[in-house]
């Protein structure tokens, strides 16, 4: 059932041909972003009316975070609510308030469409208007909507979806800014504060907040910066409130956290000198702690299978300043715009792909037999058990990864299960 | 609509997957949306199997909707067949695809791929994974079973047995069938098929030449198992063997159904053991039992009438099974208690406060968080339940396991308890988790050490912790060490900060990372800064040992 097309990529130096398949997708919804989104957003609640299967896709997800009282839940539609909307709006209404009732500590509520939901035309925008600021026992809180459904997102699409879904609430400011966009755990993020206030850029805030209220403003001011690749539906709604993207590299490795962050002091028009000295240390740690995992790491061949939209620059991040040789790399979206730099400074010789047809990419990766595999669950053990080294990607995205401090451990990811081949006698 | 965190059973399109990952030669194609491969890793990681389950999903998207997702479900069918080549196909839909309304089995039959199509009809809005798994089971047998098939005489040869009802992703089905059989085998009966696990299409088909079939687990076996009864006329062995009583009775309904003589039932270790006076400490421990039905009944008469316990509540979460529930709760005069809440259940266990829980998963942290002990008895389970070594439930080995299984964290619970009258309670630090939970419960290494100190002491332990144990029911406030004490051990525990000490920033930034290794990168971090003479510990600090450790 896959039409193969092969079309005329971005207009970068490497002018690489894409690969566009369809077929079956290996991939996890939108709906498993909630799982990172509640921790990062520590007043925000997200409630998914869904099916029983979505409970599941949550609970086979989130693992054992389930049972430290997440601030996610289902509410999941059964036959009764098939037979007539209007009584699913009451009921959805009714779980609302009971939920709300339990949790008083909750000051944002997100009503996460799911496959069912959008396939029954349940209308959750409206549902989240009519609920919107309602009075509970404790004062207003503000619901929002968005999709995290298959039909619509492919995971990390999910947490597109909900930022996407905050910028119109972000108050109006002119104010000179710059943003960073995309969730990133706290430690993260606080070294990305410091980082940006060494460097002298004296206005910097995040979306995401720690607190879904705390949003900042945006305007003709606000600069921002991608943290994350996935994000292009959230870049879109910003341009349209005057922000300005600033482009770059994606903040992975030493080199791409130096350009990522000088693209932002570009912007501002910090003195060179400054950047330098402000990334300096840090770029020099990057670049030390990256040196143990060069020797499992360099000149072995890497295929992505597509997961998150973070295999662009992942693999520009290995390629380049650890000597792997990409072989395929696939994505479950390119957004030609955003990756435009990324795509630059890949190597020649890489063979993109977007979207997938699953048996058939696996027919390529038994046949090329890359050094190491990135896929998701579903097939790494299949694969090793073939005999292909293979690391698992969801955890690119739980793991702290971004930044000077993280590339050793970033690098370490891949080394370790090649590391591990190496060592097993058994 | 219902609220849900946790659920017991997935969808009814999980127990399809179920069976067919459990057999051989058929592949299951799904309508489902982009997304419903998650299912896949249940099998490859919680049970870790090396292959993919032949299961194909359609992974329709949002812009297929509007135009031809009739089609799409032919074209991954065909493509399906041709790819696999399997030796029958099962088509249904998940939740999403049931509202879309595409006929698979319509769609299927038109196609004529020269193979039998079975097609499954999957509620998911009203029924819930084991049925699924019974339904799907039930409709492979009715399609695929060849009902020309009589049973040869049994004259000059042994009876013969079918094992209904193991799957993949079954708790322990591995392990029981092997014992099953075993014990089948040295009474003189063969086993014919085991299915759906390990079977193919023509296992399925030729299941009318046995003699009689043996029902492992009614949740996924009692449907098939009735239609053969009335179609091939083959007495179904309902005693499912889990303990030393329910084995023995299960090798009484054995003999008399197949006419063979019974084995002697000494086999286990569990009587003697039970009887032991390092045993007697078990005597009316009040135990709460819930799970799915069939492992919950049985695990009460073990409870009971094995070791010695009392069963102050019983439950299960798949209502299908509610009946039996009811009538084996009235055995031990308790309120069954019939739910796929868990809340629900954890109101029951902080209620009853009992000493022991018997569950799923979800009841190890219920325990947990209660602060109970806790055996895992039934699926869900998570990957740890899903072992390398041989653990079956059920037979005579199965009864050994049990009584390990069950014993072990009442040995440790009074292991715990004396382990906090001689130490600083640490029990609501984040790194220290009650010993009971296993592998995750050193944290930092103060709680490591102070555990082996103390764990000779243990070994006598049930004389004491008779003593010390009986009068504090559940989470009680548990005994503060003395001033004495919290000194002792505190010299032992305390990590040395070096002549320096950290700064707050660095402190702080210190506590972001994860417990597990927060104590590691706090020693790295400090031999680092003594190798180097520096006397105060920044942020830069912390992470120039992290870049130099890294290397």
């Amino acid at each position: 059932m896959a039409t193969v097309q092969v079309q005329e990529g971005p207009m970068t130096a490497i002018r690489a041909p894409v690969l566009k398949e369809r077929g079956q997708r290996e991939v996890f919804c939108g709906l498993t972003g909630i799982v990172w989104l509640h921790r990062k957003m520590q007043d925000a609640f997200f409630l998914v009316v869904g099916s029983r299967t979505c409970a599941h896709l949550l609970q086979s997800a989130a693992g054992v975070m389930i049972f430290a009282e997440p601030r996610f839940a289902t509410a999941i539609i059964e036959e009764r609510d098939l037979a007539g909307l209007a009584d699913a709006n009451e009921e959805l209404d009714r779980v609302v308030g009971r939920l709300l009732d339990r949790r008083p500590d909750i000051r944002t509520l997100f009503l996460v469409g799911s496959c069912p939901s959008e396939v029954i035309k349940l209308d959750l925008a409206k549902a989240a208007q009519r609920l919107d600021r309602t009075p509970n026992a404790r004062g207003a809180v503000r619901v929002l909507n968005y999709s995290g459904s298959g039909i619509e997102t492919t995971f990390t699409q999910g947490e597109d979806a909900c930022l996407a879904a905050l910028v119109p609430e972000m108050p109006a400011g002119d104010v000179s800014q710059l943003l960073l966009v995309g969730a990133l755990p706290d430690i993260v993020e606080d070294q990305f504060l410091r980082l940006f206030a060494e460097i002298g850029i004296p206005v910097v805030r995040c979306l995401p907040g720690r607190r879904a209220m705390d949003l900042p403003p945006v305007g003709a001011g606000t600069r921002f910066l991608m943290a994350q690749p996935f994000l292009g539906e959230t870049a879109a709604a910003l341009e349209r409130r005057g922000a300005v993207r600033v482009d770059a590299l994606f903040p992975f490795g030493a080199e791409g956290t130096t350009a990522w962050a000088g693209a932002a002091a570009d912007a501002f028009g910090i003195d060179p000198m400054a950047l330098r000295r402000a990334v300096a240390p840090g770029r020099e740690r990057a670049k030390r702690a990256l040196e143990r995992a060069r020797t499992v790491l360099q000149g072995k061949r890497i295929s992505f299978l597509p997961d998150s939209q973070l295999e662009i620059p992942l693999a520009r991040f290995l390629a380049n300043e650890l000597g792997m040789v990409p072989v395929e790399v696939g994505t479950p979206y390119l957004h030609k715009q955003h990756m435009a730099a990324e795509l630059a400074a890949l190597p020649a010789g890489v063979l993109l792909s977007e979207g997938q047809d699953v048996d058939r990419q696996l027919d390529r990766v038994r046949r090329e037999r890359p050094d190491i595999t990135v896929c998701g669950l579903g097939l790494a053990n299949p694969l090793e058990a073939e005999g292909l080294t293979t690391k698992w990607s969801i955890e690119l995205v739980f793991s702290p990864v971004h930044g000077f401090e993280q590339a050793g451990d970033l690098a370490e990811l891949f080394a370790r299960p090649l590391r591990r081949r190496e060592m097993l006698r058994v | 609509m219902q609220l849900t965190v946790w659920t017991y059973e997935g969808p009814p399109h999980v127990g399809a997957m179920r069976v067919v990952t459990g057999m051989r030669d058929t592949h299951l194609v799904l309508h489902a949306p982009q997304g419903d491969t998650y299912a896949d890793l249940l099998f490859t990681m919680i049970e870790r199997r090396g292959h993919r389950p032949p299961v194909s999903f359609t992974t329709f998207q949002a812009r297929d909707l509007g135009s031809d997702t009739a089609g799409i479900f032919q074209a991954s069918l065909r493509d399906a067949a041709e790819r696999f080549q399997p030796k029958a196909m099962l088509v249904g839909a998940s939740c999403t695809a049931e509202l879309i309304q595409d006929d698979p089995g319509g769609l299927a039959t038109a196609m004529g791929l020269g193979m039998p199509v079975i097609a499954l009809e999957l509620p998911s809005y009203s029924r819930k994974e084991n049925w699924g798994a019974a339904e799907t089971f039930y409709a492979m047998v009715r399609g695929l079973a060849d009902k020309s098939v009589t049973r040869a005489p049994m004259e000059g040869r042994r009876p013969r047995a079918n094992l209904l009802g193991p799957t993949a992703l079954g708790f322990r089905h591995r392990d029981d069938v092997r014992e099953v059989s075993a014990l089948l085998a040295r009474m003189g009966v063969d086993v014919a098929v085991v299915a759906p696990m390990g079977a193919g299409p023509e296992d399925i088909a030729r299941l009318g030449e046995a003699d009689f079939n043996v029902l492992m687990y009614p949740e996924t076996g009692d449907t098939a198992a009735r239609w053969l009864e009335k179609t091939f006329r083959q007495p179904v062995v309902r005693t499912v063997p889990i303990g030393q009583g329910a084995t023995a009775a299960f090798i009484a309904e054995v003999a008399a159904v197949a006419g063979v003589a019974p084995v002697g039932p000494e086999e286990s270790r569990l009587p003697w053991w039970s009887h032991s006076v390092d045993s007697t400490y078990l005597t009316g421990k009040r135990v709460f039992i819930f799970g799915d039905a069939t492992h919950a009944i049985a695990m009460a008469r073990v409870a009971r009438d094995e070791l010695g316990f009392e069963v102050v509540g019983l439950g299960c979460y798949n209502r299908e099974f509610a009946r039996e529930m009811r009538t084996a709760a009235a055995l031990y005069g308790v309120e069954p208690l019939i739910s796929d809440d868990y809340l629900q259940v954890e109101s029951a266990i902080a209620a009853l406060q009992p000493e022991l829980v018997l569950g799923t998963q979800m009841e190890r942290h219920i325990a947990k968080r209660l602060r109970i002990p806790c055996a895992v008895i039934s699926a869900p389970v998570h990957v740890q339940d899903f072992p390398a070594r041989h653990s079956p439930v059920m037979g005579f080995e199965g009864a050994n396991v049990l009584f390990d299984t069950l014993i072990h964290p009442l040995v440790m619970g009074l292991e715990e308890h004396l382990l906090t009258m001689f130490r600083e309670d640490h029990e609501f630090h984040d790194g220290v988790g009650p010993s009971h939970l296993g592998a995750g419960s050193g944290g930092e290494a103060p709680s490591r050490s102070l555990a082996r100190v103390a764990s000779p002491a243990s070994g006598g332990g049930a004389l004491v912790g008779e003593a010390v144990n009986s009068p504090t029911p559940g989470p009680s406030p548990e005994p503060k060490a003395t001033k004495g004490e919290r000194e002792g051990s505190g010299g032992e525990v305390s990590l040395v900060p070096g002549e320096g000490g950290w700064t707050a920033e660095a402190e702080r930034e210190l506590l972001k990372i994860p417990f597990f290794v927060r104590g590691k990168a706090r020693r790295n971090t400090e031999s680092y800064a003594r190798d180097r003479g520096v006397g105060v510990i920044t942020l830069d600090t912390l992470y120039e040992a992290k870049a130099h450790h890294a290397r």
